[in-house]
């Protein structure tokens, strides 16, 4: 079969499975575009290149598929470059295409030209740029295969102009060749065993589920481990949906806003059985106060996060699909009644300091969050920001689906929310998708409101809107004299601008418009903006200090009156 | 302590690029790399020479592997090796002192491979410390101009070179599916 360049990456894309990409069409990429309309493939006009990125990881973290992102050279290239690093940190797996200026001016400073290999280098898992169109079917092969195995990531291809037009005769590899490019597969019997030893003589163990468990899509293996072994299990922020939230050997999130009980949990341990996390800094604190008195095993199927952070005291270097299920049998039911009850006190302790608990008729965040929940059953996908409001999401939403959350967690992305909930939603059709954003961070991607109304994706859309880059004012408030330089925001009227797109929207200054605005959001068949004026000086509690352990909590304070603590 | 790992790669354009970048991103401190052909066509061999904690050592080597391009990986600071490196170094040389250096490289069992009006140039390889020694005696004669290599390392014949004494010669060799890191690094 006689192809282009162009159409051989359609056609490759098409035998991926590819069915939605997300992208900007510019000079460099137009033979792709003039192609891409003859291919049962629907572009997603993003309305800039780094939302691209976003939804494309989005989706994949939604879908479990891979995501697909296309850009055009140059500024098309580098605005990609924020989502991409995004998607790295969080191991999504995710395929981007970028255009490069013809090959016989590479090199010159061609218009719209810039090194994107080079620039992507440290934060793709792999990236290529391609010449040659007769290299395009195995370098698409190899890229997904890269991006969606072991542990998964984003791999980009760079495809310059003359390559995408050549005419190759086109043939699709069944197989990769990747001398380099190893999957764990190493007999691990020996160390599952002494892990179950070691489980099994613990009296106080607690499992850290991570993103892995919903990489691995081991969620029910995870349940069925703990609860065979009544073991508490501890999510980190992108671990949160691999256990339901309301099981009750389910803990929460831990870390630096993590649950209390969770972190004291984590305190007291002998043992810590750590499952596709990789000991971030915001989950551990200092590494030598994280979990001081347990012993901890390791499992991850990349071999350089055992010992990166957190000395490991066994590992267990493999895929969870394969861990788990050698492990479970082996672990045997414990009486750990004495070790539940503890942590049951924690979380008593935990829900007499909750704010919900207290009479107030303040607007707060937590209160807004806690109505979403309510009112889309725990089974909405919930897309949040970063920074204060990531953490009111994580901690007022009970999780109770898999895929449930989709959030930044290794880079911290702000802007995050509403491109990649647009790539969730392209995924999942059916489900109800949320953003959850704070006032700062949803400015900073804004624009793609035109997408939603373009697309007709009905999106529900939470600003929860203080006025402050939230998570920075508090910092400032607790660790540079309540000096707010540089984080007092100001902001368009959210309502209004969605309006202005086309996209419904609604201003809740009062407590008691919370729960109708939501009905509103929820039983409408469109996109809805919910601009929530919040209680501007609100903070995330509790907090760990930077350089504290996690166990030393700034607790809420008793009192909370027109949000000012006493 | 001074490590020294072997890595063999895929000989693609940018692969240098990856290692080195790679190192200044996890801020690894690296002393001498060396890369040239090894003895697979369109396999690249690289000598890398730095100064570290093991648990920092043990961290490169686990990065370095997850390098698509990077096929083998292997720390041989605890094997037996043979190690080499080749300097070239011009130094003054007046009438009256030529002869003391020619002598000096005579006795290191240097060459000299370049005599002009006003300087020697000199060949030397060995190990560094070798290499290291003529430099500090020629030092005091004007040392003018100085390319060293760094550091070119091979396991020696019948050592566990770790690839379970396949070596490293042949296609087959080239591992397949082996986890690499698991049998080669002490966890």
């Amino acid at each position: 079969m006689r192809l282009t360049g162009a159409q051989a990456v359609w056609e490759s894309l098409v035998r991926e499975g590819v069915e939605t990409i997300f992208g900007v069409p510019g000079g460099a990429v137009l033979p792709l575009y003039h192609a891409l309309a003859d291919y049962p493939i629907h572009h997603v006009l993003v309305r800039h290149e780094q939302a691209a990125a976003h939804a494309a990881d989005g989706y994949a973290r939604a879908t479990g598929k891979v995501g697909v992102c296309i850009a055009t050279s140059g500024p098309g290239a580098t605005n990609l470059v924020t989502g991409l690093a995004t998607a790295y940190m969080d191991s999504s797996p995710v395929v981007a295409f970028t255009g490069q200026v013809p090959s016989p001016v590479i090199g010159t400073d061609a218009f719209q030209e810039v090194h994107v290999t080079g620039i992507t280098l440290p934060i793709t898992k792999h990236n290529y740029l391609v010449t040659h169109a007769q290299e395009l079917p195995t370098v698409i092969k190899e890229a997904f295969y890269i991006a969606r195995t072991g542990r998964p990531g984003p791999v980009l291809i760079d495809i310059s102009k003359d390559a995408q037009i050549a005419e190759i005769e086109y043939a699709y590899p069944d197989e990769v060749h990747l001398p380099g490019y190893r999957l764990p597969q190493g007999d691990f019997s020996s160390q599952v065993q002494e892990a179950a030893q070691m489980l099994n003589e613990a009296r106080r163990p607690v499992i850290i589920a991570g993103h892995g468990v919903i990489l691995s899509g081991t969620e029910d293996q995870l349940v069925e481990l703990a609860e065979k072994g009544h073991i508490p299990v501890v999510a980190t922020l992108l671990g949160i949906g691999a256990m339901p939230d309301e099981h009750p050997l389910c803990l929460g999130m831990g870390g630096m806003h993590g649950q209390g009980h969770a972190n004291m949990a984590l305190a007291e341990a002998d043992l810590v059985l750590s499952l596709g996390s990789r000991f971030d800094d915001r989950f551990t604190g200092p590494p030598h106060t994280f979990a001081p008195l347990a012993r901890i095993i390791h499992v991850d199927v990349d071999p350089a996060e055992i010992g990166k952070n957190v000395p490991a005291d066994l590992a267990v270097i493999g895929d969870l699909k394969d861990v788990l299920p050698a492990l479970t049998p082996l672990v045997e039911a414990r009486d750990r009644s004495a070790w539940l009850a503890r942590i049951r006190e924690w979380r008593e302790e935990s829900a007499q300091l909750d704010i919900l608990a207290q009479e107030t008729d303040d607007l707060i965040p937590q209160y807004v969050v806690r109505q979403i929940w309510h009112a889309t059953q725990g089974n909405a996908i919930m897309v949040s920001d970063v920074g204060q409001n990531q953490m009111w999401e994580a901690q007022y939403y009970v999780h109770r689906r898999r895929r449930g959350l989709i959030s930044s967690g290794g880079l911290g992305t702000m802007g995050f929310a509403l491109p990649a909930a647009i790539g969730a939603q392209m995924g999942l059709r059916d489900e109800q998708v949320w953003v959850i954003a704070g006032d700062g961070g949803f400015q900073m991607t804004i624009q793609e409101l035109a997408t939603i109304a373009q697309e007709q994706i009905p999106l529900k859309i939470a600003i929860l809107n203080n006025g402050y880059l939230g998570m920075v004012r508090q910092w400032q408030e607790f660790f540079f004299e309540r000096r707010y330089s540089g984080s007092r925001l100001s902001g368009p009227d959210f309502a209004q601008v969605a309006r202005a797109y086309g996209i419904p929207g609604l201003t809740i200054r009062e407590k008691s418009e919370v729960v109708p605005a939501i009905t509103q959001a929820v039983t409408s068949d469109g996109p809805m903006l919910l601009d929530f004026h919040i209680v501007p000086e609100e903070n995330v509690y509790p907090m760990v200090a930077p350089g504290s352990a996690i166990y030393n909590m700034i607790r809420r304070p008793k009192t909370v009156q027109n949000g000012e603590e006493e | 302590m001074k490590h020294t790992l072997v890595a063999l790669m895929e000989d693609k354009p940018g692969v240098l690029n990856r290692v080195s970048s790679l190192f200044h991103r996890r801020n690894y401190n690296i002393e001498s790399l060396t890369v040239g052909h090894s003895e697979v066509p369109g396999i690249s061999r690289m000598t890398i020479v730095l100064e570290g904690e093991d648990r920092i050592v043990e961290q490169v080597v686990k990065q370095l592997s997850k390098l698509i391009n990077v096929t083998h990986v292997l720390d041989v600071s605890d094997k037996p090796t043979v190690v080499r490196e080749l300097a070239l170094i011009k130094v003054r040389a007046a009438s009256r002192t030529r002869s003391e250096i020619a002598e000096l490289a005579r006795i290191f069992r240097a060459r000299i491979v370049d005599v002009g009006a006003t300087s020697l140039t000199i060949e030397i390889t060995g190990p560094e410390e070798r290499v290291d020694s003529l430099v500090g005696l020629l030092r005091p004669f004007g040392i003018e101009e100085m390319a060293r290599t760094g550091r070119v390392a091979m396991v020696r014949s019948g050592e566990d070179d770790g690839n379970n004494g396949k070596g490293y010669s042949s296609q087959t060799a080239m591992p397949q599916s082996v986890p690499l890191m698991a049998q080669e690094v002490p966890m």
